[in-house]
């Protein structure tokens, strides 16, 4: 078990373009962090830098107190899980899971022990001498984590190792994979693009966009304050809507409507008021501050309605509880803490 | 598998028509013909023929000069296989490593393949020429004395690497589209699971390039046994002393130029079986053992 530490890591392939830039982040001993963004931002890049999959082309990274840049995969004392689980084929469930100890001169005796063990933890103990081939999606999956189990490594990460799943059962391997890492206490680093994994599974999650952080902090920090628009848009779901607004003499207005708000002093022009759906409430009649939502359409998800529609021209969200009437016109308030205003331009967080 | 399924009848005979034409022209008839001819004996006008059994194949089994044929043939076969799908595989690797494959290092590597036999048999016979060749001046220089028209060894040595050469390129071909096929990251798992290059080579790499290994070894086999008589012929015609006569080329030697007819038809019903029953043997028992 160590902490990991990443010191302004860059990283520019050859013939290709810059694929990560400046990322700092300090890994506690025995935490999941989650680094999460859209497709191409680079999280594959900076986890195999951190494998030793990659050269680092700038920076330094760090497992425990040791510099590992130019240390061998094999001796970062980490463990890996790949999206497509990269079992060996031509090897049993049992060898796959060996191979690895196998390779370090573990003794006979602690191989079956710990291969055994790790059986045990992911219920794999029915297929340990079938190859690959015969299992299901599921079991390659179990058998990619035990295979990471067995080692014992300071560190584990993973790439995306639930994307190939069907749905429900990516929800129950979510649940496994986060017991089992606070059961063994590793650290890990956790790869996904998918941001509900994401706030499920992190202590903290890292916001990449374009190769650079756009922030980094446990889920509910990067929920309730998101640092950028970009990251306001990226984790929640159904989006934040971010939509175009006015402060004018210490006033806040957003399609006609002035908004109560305690601003901080000195903003002045257009700026974008980021607000969540679910932070609206709907109220009977239009009063002083509320919104008014122009409705086009209602989807109902079941334990809750969307209701898409239109407010002074720009589109917007809003959540309401199942079995709630809608009419053409919606009157909505939020509660000051539940709006946020980013500059315009670089998109970062005012308040 | 897809299956097609023909209304007709006729349809799918007259599409198999043109190969099995080629097949019952050129392999069939004449097999049939060698193993007629191989219960023949003529005398050495050609004027009397009589029908004797299985005289011819027992004369083969006493005869010295075959079972020299027969052992000469299996070091040949195992040598030019084993130097040939080696140094592929060799070059394969070595490719595969480099991050955009060198197109150009391929292309070359490829057209040993395109030179008929007889060329490369006169190409290597230039090379290896003890009076004028460049070979046999530079390993004179290191004190070798190399003479393949009088040392067996060399001779031997000599149409190895002929045939081997030619090879190297088909080999060569099925190696790299074989290690394409392996991910990466199978071999980026094994060197996190601490196997060293050679170790992720012998655990990974190699038993899962089994089947392409085994395939090439088969085809490999075969064209020794058959497709290298030119090679033999335009470099040491058989000898010093029947040293290179491989089987192949002592059913040339024995029924174009001896003219033993019924010998040498008894020899290529002999080298037809010994093919097929190792091509079985392959099949039946190692093909099993390398699927995964
Ligand atoms: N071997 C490579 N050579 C050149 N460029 C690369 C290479 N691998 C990745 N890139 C580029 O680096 C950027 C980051 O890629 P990376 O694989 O890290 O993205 P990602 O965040 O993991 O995306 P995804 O969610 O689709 O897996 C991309 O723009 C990609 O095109
Ligand atoms: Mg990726």
């Amino acid at each position: 078990m160590a902490s990991i530490t990443l010191d302004r890591v860059g990283k520019t392939y050859p013939g290709g373009g810059q694929a990560v830039t400046d990322v700092s982040i300090r890994i506690a001993d025995g935490e999941f962090l989650v680094l999460v963004g859209p497709s191409g931002c680079g999280k594959s890049t900076l986890l195999r830098m951190v494998a030793g999959l990659e050269t680092i082309s700038t920076g330094t990274v760090a497992i425990g107190d040791r510099v590992v840049n130019t240390v061998e995969p094999a001796d970062r004392d980490i463990a890996m899980v790949f999206q497509n689980y990269a079992l060996y084929p031509h090897m049993t469930v049992r060898q796959n899971l060996a191979y690895g100890l196998k390779n370090r001169g573990t003794p006979a005796a602690e191989i079956a022990r710990r291969v055994d063990e790790a059986a045990a933890i992911l219920e794999i103990g029915a297929f340990l001498d079938r190859k690959p081939r015969a299992l299901s999606g599921g079991q390659r999956q179990r058998v990619a984590m035990g295979r990471a189990i067995v080692r014992e490594p300071a560190a584990f990460l993973f790439d995306e190792p639930l994307s190939n799943l069907d749905a429900k059962l990516r929800l129950s391997m979510r649940g496994e994979i986060r017991l089992l890492q606070k059961r063994l206490g590793t650290t890990a680093i956790y790869v996904t693009h998918d941001q509900l994994e994401a706030m499920t599974l992190a202590d903290r999650l890292v916001v990449l966009n374009g190769g650079r952080i756009e922030q980094i902090g446990t889920p509910m920090e990067v929920y309730r304050r998101p640092a950028t628009t970009f990251v306001a848009a990226f984790i929640g779901s159904p989006a934040m809507n971010l939509i175009p607004a006015q402060i004018a003499d210490g006033a806040l207005t957003v399609g006609g409507v002035r908004v109560q708000l305690p601003l901080p002093s000195g903003l002045d022009g257009p700026v974008t008021l980021g607000v969540r759906p679910e932070d609206l409430q709907p109220r009977r009649n239009g009063g002083d501050g509320h919104l008014t939502l122009d409705v086009s359409y209602v989807e109902d998800l079941g334990a809750q309605r969307l209701v898409h529609g239109r407010i002074g021209g720009h589109a917007m969200v809003c959540t309401l509880p199942a079995g709630h009437a809608v009419q053409d016109r919606l009157f909505l308030h939020a509660d000051a803490d539940a709006l946020h205003l980013f500059d315009v331009q670089g998109g970062r967080r005012l308040t | 598998m897809k299956r097609t399924i023909f209304g007709n009848q006729v349809l799918p005979w007259l599409l198999l028509a043109p190969q099995l034409v080629v097949t019952l022209v050129f392999f069939l008839w004449p097999a049939a013909q060698a193993i007629w001819q191989s219960f023949l004996r003529e005398d050495a006008f050609g004027l009397n023929t009589s029908f004797v059994w299985f005289l011819n194949y027992r004369a083969l089994l006493n005869d010295g000069d075959y079972m020299a044929a027969l052992g000469t043939t299996a070091i040949f076969s195992v040598s030019v296989a084993a130097l040939s799908m080696g140094l592929a595989l060799g070059l394969a690797v070595s490719v595969d490593r480099l991050v955009k494959r060198a197109p150009l290092y391929t292309t070359l590597l490829v057209w040993p393949y395109a030179v008929a036999p007889v060329i490369a048999g006169i190409l290597w016979w230039f090379i290896f020429n003890p009076t004028i060749g460049i070979l046999p001046y530079l390993l004179d220089r290191v004190g070798y004395d190399w003479n393949h028209r009088l040392q067996s060894g060399d001779a031997m040595m000599l149409v190895v690497i002929a045939a081997a050469w030619k090879q190297v390129s088909y080999n060569f071909l099925f190696f790299v589209a074989g290690l394409q096929s392996i991910p990466a990251s199978l071999r980026e798992a094994a060197a996190i699971d601490g196997a060293g290059p050679v170790k992720r080579f012998a655990t990974i790499t190699f038993p899962l390039l089994a089947p392409t290994t085994f395939f090439l070894m088969v085809v490999n086999v075969t064209y020794t046994m058959f497709d290298t008589f030119g090679i033999i012929d335009a470099t040491t015609g058989g000898g010093p002393n029947q040293a290179t006569t491989i089987l192949i080329y002592k059913i040339y030697a024995d029924g174009f130029l001896a003219l033993n007819l019924g010998s040498s038809a008894a020899q290529s019903v002999i080298l037809m079986a010994i093919v097929i029953v190792l091509t079985m043997i392959q099949f039946r028992y190692i093909e099993k053992k390398v699927a995964y």
